[in-house]
């Protein structure tokens, strides 16, 4: 489980988070939405240790990682996978060197051993016989699979992902999302998705956190965020017409 | 962001670089990745130039000696003093702190933008180290011997272009080049030196620069402009500081 406790951030005179709280549990899918620039990407930078908390505390399943230095945050770093919005693989790397690439760096296995795990990564996320692409040479869903496929290589107990879906179809959209979910309810992971794909929080939104202004102003599952009459959160999920008639639908069915 | 901000940050990155790498293995196939990728690389554009300017640093020498005291010999002397204190340590370093700083800065700058230097910090991994150890220890080990390949093909410029223009003879170059080397064989070290102390401004720099890129590919674009100037100008108050320190 990851704990949010107060947390506060700054940049020089302006506050992006304002004392936010929330607990992230393992084995369901979290999603933390809101609008642009009202920072949840912050918050979720917060949570991985890229941005230093002003105030407040990131524990780990009991441990407090805004309190650890480098090297003791290290043993945490290597449980947490990470997908982000540009998946972010290594342009030099090919495909399976990507996936392979936290093996190399923080395991014993040998070439054949992290070959294999690599190959088992990549089958789970549906990427058979692209071993040997450069990332520039695959699409943005495959590249995206790929980022899944790196993120869980480790066997992490903690899966990050920052804006999943972002610049890809609703159909390839859907894909990433259920396997994300598949991959949480299978291992067991905390898993954390930022994200405004409003099909994503419809769809996967076991729990989700709505930041807005910097707090925290709603929290809830993806039923409940239907019955809310929660302002901004209605104003932010249903802003469009098609949405607002179909969650008086919803509603009225 | 004022000057001592940056040399405080770049300090601060410098403890980063020299930390112990996370893996040898990987640390050494990037080391060799590295030699190739910044020195092997660099080896034909510093022969072009180097065999090139010794010739037009001993045609400019001869067409230059019109006293009759001066003995011919000199122009070999000239050569070689010019090319082994300044030609091939200083100028040669610009020239490359051109073409390899604009390359790192953009490489790390394009990884910082696109969210791979994050995913790195995310696995656990020393970023710094990671990306700037290999780049800098490869280059300071090995740019001292691009410097004499760059000297010896220097003067062998200046002796093609001498002998084939009939300017002076091959004798003539050659006790030039021996002249008086027992009192500035100390010249070599001096340029040795120099080239160590270059190597490291020259990656060390743009990989700051790349690191710290914020924003998109414009500021990509800018940080390896500044990174190309900066290492120029930091490399030419090293020069001054080094000949004074040495040679003075």
């Amino acid at each position: 489980m990851v704990e949010v406790k107060n947390v506060n951030k700054s940049f020089g005179d302006t506050q992006v988070l304002f004392d936010v709280s929330a607990k992230f549990e393992p084995g369901r899918m979290n999603l933390i939405i809101g609008a642009s620039g009202q920072g949840k990407s912050v918050l979720a930078k917060c949570i991985v240790g890229l941005h230093e908390v002003d105030q407040g505390q990131i524990i780990y399943d009991g441990r407090d990682f805004s309190a650890m230095n480098r090297t003791e945050r290290t043993v945490i770093r290597k449980e947490i996978g990470m997908l982000f919005q540009g998946s972010a693989l290594f342009d030099s790397l090919t495909v399976i060197e990507n996936v392979m690439f936290p093996l190399r760096m923080f395991t014993e296995m040998t070439e054949a051993e992290m070959r294999e795990r690599a190959s088992f990564c990549l089958n789970r996320v549906n990427i058979v016989g692209k071993d040997g692409l450069l990332p520039a040479e695959c699409s943005g869903g495959m590249q995206k699979r790929i980022g899944i496929a790196r993120a869980i290589a480790m066997n992490p107990k903690y899966l990050f992902c920052d804006e999943p879906n972002s610049g890809l179809d609703p159909k390839t959209s859907i894909v990433i999302d259920n396997l994300i979910r598949e991959l949480t309810y299978e291992y067991k992971m905390t898993t954390i998705v930022i994200t405004h794909d409003m099909n994503s929080v419809m769809e996967v939104g076991d729990h989700i956190i709505f930041i807005n202004q910097g707090r925290k102003w709603w929290e809830g599952t993806n039923k409940e965020i239907i019955k809310t009459d929660n302002e901004e959160v209605v104003s932010f999920v249903y802003a469009s017409s098609f949405m607002k008639t179909l969650r008086e639908k919803l509603i009225n069915s | 962001m004022n000057l001592f901000e940056h040399i405080g940050r770049f300090v601060m990155m410098l403890r980063s670089v020299f930390s112990k790498p996370e893996k040898a293995k990987v640390f050494r196939k990037r080391f060799f990745n590295e030699i190739d990728y910044i020195v092997i690389n660099s080896i034909p554009l510093v022969a072009f130039l180097s065999v090139f300017m010794g010739a037009v640093i001993s045609l400019q020498t001869a067409s230059n000696m019109s006293s009759p005291l001066l003995p011919e010999y000199t122009i070999g002397y000239i050569t070689r003093q010019s090319t082994i204190l300044e030609f091939s340590p200083t100028i040669i370093s610009l020239i490359i702190a051109g073409k390899v700083g604009s390359n790192i800065a953009s490489e790390i700058g394009t990884m910082r933008v696109t969210e791979q230097i994050d995913a790195l910090e995310i696995m656990g991994v020393n970023s710094i180290g990671y990306l700037m150890l290999p780049k800098i220890l490869a280059t300071m080990i090995f740019f001292p011997f691009v410097t004499i390949i760059s000297m010896v093909l220097s003067l062998l410029g200046g002796w093609i272009a001498g002998v084939q223009s009939g300017l002076y003879s091959t004798e003539t170059y050659v006790y030039g080049i021996q002249a008086f080397w027992n009192v500035d064989s100390h010249g070599l070290y001096y340029a040795l030196t120099k080239s160590v102390v270059f190597a490291f401004i020259l990656t060390a720099i743009p990989s700051y620069y790349g690191y710290y890129t914020r924003g998109g590919a414009l500021e990509v674009g800018r940080s390896s402009t500044k990174a190309v100037v900066a290492s120029s100008v930091v490399i030419l108050l090293a020069n001054y500081i080094l000949t004074q320190l040495i040679l003075i």
